[in-house]
């Protein structure tokens, strides 16, 4: 994008003023590097989110922003419902409560390596993943229901994981409000083979190693040190969410009408927060959001069991769980008044700063784990929350690094094998079912996710802890 | 004429489909939605399911289409590779043969989320054949 288009209000601070439709302005925190490398159409995007009803404060994208669908990936817009404030369909995506959690093992990396292959193959063969994939657990629809309104909390009590490991998931591990009869049928016959199971595309198991540690203070609280092997596992709540997004964009579109919603792009189709299709959709997101969570609780116990046979002093214990595509109602002071807001984050972490009660205990003084998922050939990042992200982006900051060359473009230009190869030579061991797929996903397609996270870190969003490289990445 | 296409997106991938109807059209870009998962050469057309959708125009349509599709593909666990389709108003009706899923013969790369709204198009071009397209998330 032209920088002419923003003023520059701060260093990483690109600032739109409101015009025609705009009810708020519109804000990009980002380098001018970065900035300049966004598609024109996040610009587009920005503005059409600050023209919604009831949209309080700014219309904002993360360092990470992308063309996305109504919403840029890597947005984030809050509503007052008072206000005539909408939910949106698209302002949560597709592939709701999408996120990352990461655990730590107690291993060292060195302690790690020689049985590294043996635990690549066992990790491909327990965790079901691609296209066709089946987990091992069925639901009826008495199950299917509990999972829905129980999310990480039902999986512990089924026997996946431990109770402690709640304490470290947003919501520990259950949102409140979901109502299992919003979601159709189709959702979850959709669902009934897919929980424990990663999907494809982006999503992912990785076995990582801390290599570098920048804030000591913060990692000594989240239990990082450099030499340190953790697992994180990136991916969602499967054909479920995908379905509810599916059904609910269109019934927002056909009933924007009689909503009196003049909508600028389709794909922003939402609904007020205060009618009946709105409610709906918030119960059915929020049962979207239990389903992601209890998913990536399956994968975790599937992932222990993978250590537990190969290296018997491992001991997984979860660091922390973020979702990045989720509409939550939150508490922000705005001008010196405490409001209750539905934020919407599309493509961004909740990165709430020390002392939010949100923040399980043993991590409040610092603030909460922003974990930030990388490449299979690069790196990921641990931040921490900060205060000033409360006033700056409603405690938001970046998710990932965000593409920067499309899947066609990927596949012309890499080869799966030789990325396997390259990637095996530089010992990071690669595994999926799908060699195209593994292409479509090549290191090179991403933007530089250093810079993403240095740019969220210099704009204040969140602050730089550690650095996690690839041992072992399990794809879909 | 019949053909399809991809078309790029940045994070995803657009299907486009060409015909000289808009059902050849529809049937094209579903072809397009099988070839985002895999070569459309190994699927075999075994299996016969029918598809009815409804929307109030017809590019909510062919999104409802590739919708029913995608949820058909991740219910079943099926790949379709062809197509019949006829359209009447508002309502869409189709035949999809396919095979179910075989991770070793398929080599599936992705699989489809939904089909979105964005780029979404069905209209007649000025040479008189149809295109449909749309951006499906992955």
């Amino acid at each position: 994008m032209e920088t002419n288009q923003f003023e520059r209000v701060a260093e990483h601070q690109w600032r739109i003023e409101p015009r025609g439709d705009m009810r708020v302005p519109g804000i990009v925190y980002a380098s001018e590097q970065l900035l300049r490398d966004m598609d024109q159409k996040v610009h587009e995007q920005v503005c059409n989110v600050a023209s919604l009803p009831g949209i309080v404060k700014a219309s904002y994208a993360m360092p990470d922003a992308h063309w996305g669908y109504g919403f840029p990936i890597g947005g984030v817009a809050a509503f007052d419902a008072g206000e005539g404030g909408v939910v949106s369909a698209g302002g949560v995506g597709f592939d709701i409560s999408c996120g990352v959690r990461t655990l730590h093992t107690g291993l060292q990396r060195a302690e790690l390596e020689p049985v590294k292959p043996r635990l690549a193959d066992l990790l491909a063969d327990i965790i079901p993943a691609g296209v066709g994939s089946k987990g091992r657990l069925r639901l009826n629809g008495a199950q299917m229901d509990a999972m829905l309104s129980g999310g990480a909390q039902w999986a512990v009590e089924q026997g996946y994981g431990l109770a402690a490991d709640l304490e470290r998931i947003e919501e520990r591990g259950c949102m409140a409000g979901a109502d299992p009869s919003a979601v159709s049928d189709h959702a979850k016959k959709r669902q009934r083979a897919e929980m424990g199971t990663l999907g494809s595309g982006n999503h992912y198991l990785e076995v990582q190693h801390v290599t570098a540690v920048y804030d000591p203070g913060t990692a000594r609280v989240f239990g990082i040190r450099v030499g340190d092997v953790v697992v994180s596992i990136h991916c969602g709540s499967r054909g479920l969410g995908h379905q509810i997004g599916t059904e609910f964009l269109k019934a927002m579109v056909t009933a924007a009408p009689e909503h009196g919603l003049t909508l600028p792009d389709r794909e922003l189709a939402c609904a007020p927060i205060d009618s009946a299709l709105g409610r709906s959709y918030l119960a059915a997101m929020r049962a979207g959001i239990n389903c992601a969570l209890a998913n990536r609780q399956i994968l975790t116990h599937l992932a222990r069991q993978a250590f537990e046979q190969l290296v018997s002093n491992a001991d997984l214990t979860l660091l922390y769980d973020v979702s990045h595509n989720t509409c939550k109602l939150e508490e922000h002071v705005l001008d010196g008044e405490k409001r209750s807001l539905y934020v919407h984050r599309k493509g961004a972490t909740r990165a709430f700063g020390p002392d939010h009660t949100d923040i399980p205990a043993a991590l409040r003084a610092v603030g909460q784990p922003v974990l930030v998922g990388g490449t299979m050939g690069t790196a990921s990042y641990i931040l921490t929350g900060t205060r000033d992200a409360e006033a700056r982006s409603f405690g938001s900051a970046c998710h990932g690094a965000g593409r920067s060359m499309s899947r066609h473009q990927a596949t012309r230009k890499w080869r799966g094998q030789s990325v396997v190869s390259e990637l095996a030579e530089r010992g990071i061991l690669v595994r999926s079912p799908s060699l195209r797929g593994v292409a479509e996903e090549a290191p090179g397609a991403y933007k530089d996710v250093a810079a993403v996270v240095d740019a969220s870190d210099q704009a204040g969003l969140a602050r730089k802890v550690a650095k996690l490289e690839p041992m072992v990445c399990v794809k879909g | 004429m019949q053909s399809w296409e991809h078309f790029p997106h940045e994070a995803d991938m657009g299907v486009r489909g060409r015909g000289d109807s808009m059902v050849e059209a529809f049937a094209q870009a579903a072809l397009a939605l099988t070839a985002v998962v895999t070569d459309l050469t190994v699927v075999r057309p075994r299996q016969l399911i029918t598809i009815h959708c409804q929307a109030p125009d017809p590019e909510l349509l062919l999104a409802d289409w590739l919708n029913a599709l995608v949820f058909e593909m991740s219910s079943r666990r099926m790949l379709f590779v062809r197509f019949q389709v006829d359209i009447e108003d508002t309502r869409l009706t189709a035949s999809a043969w396919g095979e179910p899923v075989d991770p070793a013969r398929h080599h599936p790369a992705v699989e489809v989320k939904g089909a979105t709204y964005t780029e979404l198009r069905v209209a007649q071009e000025a040479g008189g054949h149809w295109v449909a397209q749309a951006v499906v998330d992955v």
